[in-house]
């Protein structure tokens, strides 16, 4: 093992400690949450048909585990949220790629993406219903189409915003369009594409969850209990 | 001496919504196998145009360049465009990989090329980690692996504090003269282009042409810093800052 001096060790101890510290503050918060919320419900200081309480969900999640209910539900909707979240990325990237690509149809496109992206895609739930059927697909569809335009215009945007610089020197080792592509425009967007993925995350389990997706399809998933 | 390059009436517009700006005016000049050719002006006035067009990054808008074929061109521009995600080594493999040229031979010219300027223990650190002359170094052997007969070099010092500058100038001007190579050297800095050059061409403003061609004949050429204390140095100094500042 490598020998540190005094002050880098004090230095790692440091760094240590606070990092304990910052996980047992996060787990404090979270306990005193619980906590509050428990005994505020058990007081009767807040009305607990509106606001449940810790106890009461524990309670519904044992009975529904010991039923046997709770993981084919859960499945579905994790099933659910990968098809969308994937699908998202692969037909985001391929958009932007294309957009990319071609400067005149980035030019064509550019005010439908803000304004789709823009769209309240709940509304068009019964059009779904009515394109896909009441099932998994609308409700893939109408999570894929919360998270598509964002996905389009954070990665489109990424692209375009690379330093000029770099494809003016790969371009003058001759390369080709597609060259410039694989070696500067994505691998200098990874983080965004990275970061992309995490507010995606979020987006499609948006889709997925009540009053959105599953609950104006579909009877079969967790969100109902 | 072989003529390598020649450029005819070269003649560049950029075009805007609002204007239509003459860049370059009228340019002809010739380069020579083996030769250092400066290219000096005011700021502003198209040299780093002249040498776009040369590497095919911009297209002419009239005029007639003849290249040998035979002389492979490389660029090097002011910054020095590391990649950031990629190491030192990777970065400076990144011509020969889009050329489909990565054989083991030009690896271990990066290899040779890396050790002689002293960057060998850098070679799996990031471009973070250099510092700016490690980094413009980098860039030279990068322009240098795709093994080109004729260097355009874009200010290539210009971003340097004057130490690294010197050396760089130095490494530069001794690749060059060792290996037989032709540069053709964009800068707007009149002692680096007396110092390390064969011919120095002085442009007008815009729209530009070319205001004068001076060979540079010193009493000794020993590379960039001891031509600096050369006899005749201050006297072209003095006849190119005339050039430069005399109203056209």
């Amino acid at each position: 093992m490598k020998k540190y001096s005094l002050e880098h060790q004090y230095y790692l101890k440091k760094k240590k400690k606070e990092n304990i510290l910052v996980l047992f503050l996060q787990l404090l918060i979270i306990l005193l949450f619980l906590i509050g919320w428990e005994l505020l419900s058990q007081k009767n200081m807040i009305n607990t048909f509106l606001y449940s309480s810790p106890s009461r969900i524990f309670d519904t999640l044992y009975h529904l585990i010991l039923d046997g209910k709770l993981f084919p539900n859960l499945l579905i909707t994790i099933y659910e949220l990968l098809i969308s979240f994937i699908l998202s990325l692969g037909v985001g990237l391929m958009i932007a790629i294309l957009l990319w690509n071609n400067s005149f149809l980035a030019k064509v496109v550019d005010p439908f993406l803000t304004i789709l992206n823009s769209l309240p895609k709940v509304a068009l739930g019964p059009l779904i219903i009515i394109w896909f059927g009441a099932g998994v697909n609308s409700i893939v569809f109408m999570s894929l189409l919360i998270s598509i335009f964002v996905t389009i215009i954070n990665i489109y945007y990424g692209f375009i915003h690379v330093p000029n610089n770099y494809i003016t020197m790969i371009t003058s080792f001759g390369a080709k369009k597609w060259q410039v592509f694989r070696y500067v425009i994505f691998p200098y967007n990874i983080k965004t594409i990275i970061s992309t993925l995490k507010v995606n995350l979020s987006l499609n389990l948006i889709g997925l969850l009540p009053p959105v997706g599953e609950k104006i399809f579909f009877n079969k998933c967790y969100s109902r209990y | 001496m072989k003529k390598v390059l020649e450029v005819n009436h070269l003649k560049k517009y950029y075009h805007t919504k609002k204007e239509e700006i003459l860049s370059l005016k009228d340019i002809s000049f010739c380069v020579y196998e083996g030769e250092i050719l400066s290219i000096v002006g005011p700021s502003g006035c198209g040299k780093s145009t002249i040498l776009s067009i040369l590497c095919n990054l911009i297209p002419l808008s009239d005029g007639a360049i003849y290249q040998d074929k035979n002389y492979k061109i490389a660029y090097m521009l002011q910054e020095d465009s590391l990649l950031p995600y990629l190491t030192v080594l990777e970065n400076c493999f990144i011509g020969l990989k889009i050329e489909n040229h990565l054989t083991e031979q030009n690896k271990e010219y990066v290899l040779s090329l890396l050790d002689l300027y002293g960057l060998s223990d850098f070679q799996n650190k990031y471009p973070n980690q250099l510092s700016g002359g490690m980094r413009q170094r980098v860039a030279l052997i990068r322009t240098l692996a795709v093994k080109p007969d004729i260097l355009l070099l874009d200010e290539a010092m210009s971003a340097l504090d004057y130490q690294s500058k010197l050396k760089i100038e130095e490494d530069i001007y001794n690749i060059i003269k060792k290996e037989g190579k032709t540069a053709i050297l964009v800068t707007h800095d009149i002692e680096e282009a007396i110092s390390m050059s064969d011919r120095v061409i002085v442009l007008t403003n815009r729209p530009s042409s070319i205001k004068n061609i001076y060979p540079i004949e010193l009493q000794e050429k020993n590379g960039p810093i001891k031509n600096r204390s050369d006899l005749n140095f201050s006297k072209y100094f003095n006849i190119i800052w005339g050039d430069f500042n005399e109203k056209i």
